[in-house]
């Protein structure tokens, strides 16, 4: 859709967009950098301009929990990131799964989701969501016919990641959203192991894509974001979404499609949703995940070339099972990923020939590399998903998200490639002593 | 047709007056919400609408045509069907007004290209409110990817 509304302007290339988007030197002051607006909130003009604001007939600030200029520059960033028309921000990767969801869905609808999730959005929509009324059923996300079986006539959403966290699964996603379409529902994408450098969903096809910019996109394990982009091509009037089409009882009667149009779904998660929910997005924070898209193009080549060294290095070591990074031109799903992204990211996974007591022993023997749970940090990080991230799921839940028992996942960081890949040399050696 | 950012902002900085064609008095309305961000930007809205003519709208007296506007107009702004717009645009010429805007999901191929013949600037498929927030601030404020980069002083020498 920026594509349209964009037409004729010059365009910048993504590595231009992370330093620029969103932020133009300050009206008041001229500072370059973008300034903290540490405030909760701002005067009005006048009673009728106090008025206007709240009609949303005029653009204009009244409380940081709706929007704060700070904020509001990291939004317009990952929307122009994303080539998607506009986006939300929030407190956390979660709380922006939340915030769509809780806008999108009501008690009754049902939802189809990738069964390789995050654990934490697992458990979101299996049992959260649940407690409200809200079915989803999980399905092969290799399989996009899987998604078709899958399919009510209460279907409102569907739901997978580009990139699966720590499947490894890459979503076919034109695919996907054919389906998704074809019953007049969105495809929500969450993007956060590609970043948008890598993959940008909307282009095939998504319509709202997610963010925890707590990992790459903020890139240097500081700080927690989430960031809800919408493509701003859904045809909210097909007569499914009664709530972006009538007048919404929870905003005095906008009508939030009519009114906003290809913005109206984040400006209904934004009246609705953050300020009923409230999971705002500080300004402190805002401000450190901008600092870190700004090296995002820099961050992500080495990110992946650091990452494919180790795959190549683990595949080539007797004590190593298997492997899985889609990066490796031997991985099934390797042609997809070329086909769709501009890098396999530096997430990876692998197992030992010494099981899970082997994999145990190698995470406690690391030396340089942080035994913790996040991904997408200037440092490697290894973890073990099945008594982590995804130990509140049952064994069948962990093997259809992707987890097996022995499974090694590492984040590979920025480090010299050397350095990693002693440390790894060093922890298979201790692994090794049983 | 205007379709670049800086056609479109010397557009949006030579016009003052805008007559609003289809201009509803419902404030949850489309025209309504965009004519009045256009006043609170220090523009002058002519209500525009038969059905209304005679009125107020905004403060502004309703006119049934565009011919029976007593004042100069700067923009013909049009929120009605596609196929509506033919006459109007015959209007505008006939007014003389500098620039013809279709708003949001208003086109018409034929009659943008006989404004364009006849010297106005036009604007297709776009909504002014929307453009002008887009462009000189306001929009960025709910998120929205506006387009813009730029590495001057926001609204430095360019204020509408």
């Amino acid at each position: 859709m920026s594509e349209r509304r964009h037409r004729g302007d010059h365009r910048f290339h993504p590595d231009t967009l992370a330093i620029h988007a969103g932020q133009i030197p300050d009206a008041a002051t001229g500072a370059r950098a973008l300034p903290i607006y540490q405030t909760t909130s701002f005067v009005f003009d006048s009673a009728e301009h106090a008025a206007a604001l709240f009609n949303l007939q005029t653009f204009g600030n009244v409380y940081s929990r709706l929007s704060n200029p700070t904020v509001a520059a990291l939004e317009e960033r990952v929307a122009a990131l994303e080539q998607g028309r506009a986006a939300v921000a929030c407190a956390s990767g979660m709380a922006a799964e939340s915030l769509v969801l809780t806008t999108l869905l009501q008690a009754g609808d049902h939802v189809v989701a990738a069964g390789a999730l995050y654990g934490g959005t697992v458990t979101m929509l299996a049992v959260n969501l649940a407690k409200f009324g809200i079915e989803t059923t999980f399905v092969d996300a290799t399989r996009p016919e899987a998604f078709v079986a899958a399919m009510r006539p209460n279907t409102r959403a569907v739901f997978a990641e580009s990139l699966g966290n720590p499947s490894l699964v890459v979503l076919d996603i034109a695919a996907v959203a054919e389906v998704a379409h074809a019953h007049g529902v969105p495809l929500i994408v969450d993007n956060t192991v590609p970043s948008p450098l890598l993959c940008n969903p909307i282009e095939h096809g998504a319509d709202i894509v997610v963010h925890s910019a707590t990992k790459y996109l903020g890139g240097h394990g500081t700080t927690l974001a989430g960031v809800v982009v919408e493509s701003g091509r859904f045809p909210w009037d097909n007569g499914k979404f009664p709530g972006m089409t009538e007048p919404s009882p929870g905003y005095h009667g906008v009508r939030f499609y009519e009114t906003f149009g290809d913005f109206g779904f984040t400006m209904r998660c934004r009246m609705e949703g953050l300020r009923v929910h409230g999971a705002a997005l500080a300004p402190m924070a805002a401000w450190q995940v901008l600092q870190g898209i700004e090296t995002l193009p820099l961050r992500m080549a080495r990110h992946c070339d650091n990452a494919l060294a180790v795959a190549r290095y683990l595949q080539a070591k007797p004590q190593v099972a298997w492997v899985n990074y889609p990066g490796l031109p031997g991985h099934p799903q390797h042609a997809l990923l070329m086909r769709q992204m501009r890098g396999a990211s530096g997430l990876l996974a692998f197992g030992l020939n010494g099981g899970e007591s082997a994999g145990v022993r190698f995470i406690e023997a690391a030396q340089i590399m942080s035994h913790l749970v996040n991904i997408g940090d200037t440092r490697t990080l290894v973890s073990h998903p099945a008594s982590t991230t995804h130990r509140q799921l049952n064994a069948e839940q962990q093997l259809a998200a992707g987890v097996r028992p022995e499974m090694v996942r590492l984040s590979v960081g920025l480090e010299h490639i050397d350095d990693i890949l002693w440390d790894i040399d060093q922890a298979l050696a201790a692994a090794a002593v049983a | 047709m205007l379709d670049t950012a800086a056609d479109l902002r010397r557009c949006l900085q030579r016009c003052r007056t805008i007559a609003v064609v289809g201009l509803s008095d419902q404030w949850h309305r489309p025209s309504f919400f965009a004519a009045k961000y256009m006043q609170h930007q220090g523009w002058r809205i002519v209500p525009v609408n038969p059905r209304l003519a005679g009125g107020q709208i905004l403060g502004e007296t309703v006119y049934a045509r565009l011919e029976d506007i007593p004042q100069a107009v700067d923009m013909v702004d049009v929120f009605r069907k596609s196929e509506d717009v033919p006459p109007i645009v015959e209007s505008a010429i006939a007014i003389g007004a500098k620039c013809l805007w279709l708003q949001l999901g208003v086109v018409h191929q034929a009659a943008a290209d006989a404004a364009s013949a006849a010297g106005l600037d036009v604007v297709m498929d776009r909504c002014v409110k929307i453009e002008h927030a887009r462009l000189f601030g306001g929009l960025n404020f709910v998120g929205v990817n506006t387009g813009v980069l730029s590495a001057r002083r926001q609204g430095a020498g360019d204020r509408a």
